[in-house]
């Protein structure tokens, strides 16, 4: 085996402790309790609101995009607030100390974060489908969420490793990550139809990904009728598998030359000036 | 090839400053170099070129045969690095941490050299056996410090660097790394370059020692002939008649015995110290650091005026 191929094996036993120790960690399974019980709580609060032109209620409208939203989130701000900690913390610079040892970082940081999908996933499918009628209407949808979940992926981690590749220090992901974040969950048709907002919010919703994960989830869970609520009265599948890619490939080009040079930078003098900044609060 | 590093020239600025002004360095296989000098001299910038981590300016710098701005991964895993940690790996535990970095060296292992090395017995050496299996987390300031040398080595590195290694360390466990320190260069052979500013340190380790200060190296020398090097090479300290006399010498022993003829039985309390290290690297430091006192002078002068 090939010592680069060796260093890829590495990496995703790295990813898979990383993941096992999460789900055992009292912080995350809090994070994943607390998203959940948040979701879970605003759709059963509004849980007999019609959703007008259907036959539909609220829930079920706005479960698969919240989902998205979620995911989006997640695979945005875990890699963001992962690269910017542990680029400060030393983690990094453990991994340049070692022969090929970034092509293990990053690779099982990949399967980490992907992985980290799973009990999110979970904690809102599973007390959803117990709550709400009318989610995956044909079993199709199960084959659609597959792959909107794929693309996803693929079309938003690059932008989380590339905030946390380029932040200063991890305080400002709320500035780069967080905020921006938030802000496009609000505009991207979530919570409701995109079309109601002014026309340019619209336009803007459309050029980030968010906005097509959340279309294509409700495309995989919602009955097929359910598309007249969408823009053009149609769940645009073309379209989502069009945009998405372009993410993705864009990602998948910019990702590894902003990667290197945070790799080229990461020092031990960078690190200690992360440790000092911490001591001091006030600047 | 005896010759592990070679430094020719090297150079660094960071934006208009001159960090590094022509360094010139060279270690040989096995020994143990100690690269000592005042805060802000370099030191870490230097090691930090010679590892790999950062680029220079200019110079001429080959380590184990390669340039380490353009080195290989085959390179890499030839060095070790002990890095200062912080509070990396926190859910980790010192075992699985150990297994984990070293196992990106297994592809390095030949029947000579095998690598990484056994973790038990690497847990063992640095004395965390008991604490093998606790996360991270939970471990004590030097505790950590010492599982930073056990990944520094795990990979059994033929040069290992190590950059203020025991900066925070309590004296019981700077008495054990120091003591570890030198089995690993006695029974793996292995060619260690550490910074500190650290005297104590660096008599302790040191087989030759490197002074930087301002940017360039002042002193490249082992510790007695750094020591030798003072002026005054000797400090004598006596009582006579109830008072107290010091004074440095050349030759402390001609010195003592005219003393001794002079005065006889009235010199009590008598002592003689060689120079020590420190006194060798303050003279050094003080004699650099004079051209800076000249232009103190010449400002309080102009003021003055």
């Amino acid at each position: 085996m090939s010592p680069t191929t060796h260093a890829v094996r590495m990496g995703l036993r790295r990813g898979w402790t990383e993941f096992v120790q999460s789900l055992r960690s009292t912080q995350d399974q809090g994070y994943f309790l607390f998203t959940g019980s948040l979701v879970l709580g605003y759709l059963y609060l509004r849980r007999d609101t019609p959703v007008e032109g259907t036959d539909l209620l609220l829930p079920t409208v706005t479960l698969p995009g919240l989902l998205g939203a979620l995911i989006a989130f997640g695979v945005v701000l875990g890699p963001a607030y992962t690269l910017a900690m542990e680029k400060e913390d030393g983690t990094l610079l453990r991994h340049r100390a070692v022969p090929y040892g970034l092509r293990g970082y990053v690779t099982g940081q990949l399967l980490f974060q992907s992985l980290g999908l799973l009990p999110q996933l979970l904690v809102i499918l599973v007390p959803g489908f117990l709550l709400f009628d009318g989610l995956m209407a044909e079993p199709a949808g199960w084959l659609t969420l597959g792959w909107v979940l794929a693309l996803g992926m693929l079309a938003t981690m690059p932008i989380g490793m590339v905030i946390g590749a380029l932040v200063p220090s991890t305080q400002k992901v709320g500035t780069w990550g967080l905020l921006p974040v938030m802000g496009l969950m609000g505009i991207s048709g979530i919570f409701q139809p995109v079309q109601q907002l002014w026309g340019w919010v619209e336009v803007l919703a459309q050029c980030f990904p968010m906005y097509w994960i959340a279309l294509g989830m409700r495309s995989a869970f919602l009955p097929d009728d359910a598309r007249l609520l969408e823009v053009g009265e149609s769940w645009r599948t073309l379209e989502t598998v069009g945009v998405l890619g372009l993410w993705a490939v864009v990602g998948a080009l910019v990702t590894p030359l902003v990667l290197r040079r945070m790799a080229r930078r990461s020092t031990g003098s960078q690190v200690e000036a992360a440790r000092d900044a911490s001591l001091q609060w006030v600047r | 090839m005896d010759e592990v590093v070679r430094v020719r020239d090297l150079r660094m600025r960071y934006g208009e400053t001159d960090v590094l002004t022509g360094v010139d360095l060279d270690v040989r296989a096995g020994e143990v170099v100690c690269l000592l000098g005042p805060n802000g001299a370099g030191k870490t910038t230097t090691i930090e070129i010679l590892e790999g981590f950062r680029t220079r300016s200019a110079g001429e710098v080959t380590v184990l045969g390669q340039d380490p701005a353009r080195a290989t991964e085959d390179w890499r895993a030839r060095t070790g690095v002990v890095l200062q940690s912080w509070r990396d790996h926190p859910r980790w535990t010192p075992r699985r941490l150990l297994t984990h970095l070293g196992g990106y060296f297994e592809p390095w292992s030949t029947p000579e050299r095998r690598r990484p090395h056994d973790v038990d017995l690497l847990l063992e050496t640095v004395g965390l056996t008991d604490l093998a299996d606790r996360k991270v987390a939970t471990l004590s300031g030097g505790q950590r410090r010492r599982l930073d040398v056990a990944i520094g080595i795990v990979g059994r590195p033929e040069l290992l660097f190590l950059d203020e290694p025991t900066a925070g360390y309590d004296p019981q466990a700077r008495h054990e790394f120091h003591d570890l320190v030198r089995r690993l260069s006695a029974a793996e052979g292995t060619t260690i370059l550490l910074t500190t500013h650290d005297l104590d340190e660096a008599e302790k380790l040191a087989d030759r020692v490197v002074v930087l200060a301002g940017g360039r190296i002042v002193a490249d020398d082992t510790v007695d002939g750094l020591a030798a090097r003072v002026e005054g090479e000797a400090q004598v300290r006596w009582r006579l008649g109830g008072e107290r006399h010091a004074s440095s010498v050349v030759d402390g022993t001609a010195f003592v015995r005219l003393l001794l003829a002079e005065h006889g039985d009235a010199v009590t309390d008598l002592e003689v110290h060689r120079a020590s290290l420190e006194d060798a690297y303050l003279s050094l430091v003080r004699r650099h650091e004079e051209g800076q006192g000249d232009a103190a002078a010449r400002l309080f002068t102009e003021v003055a005026r």
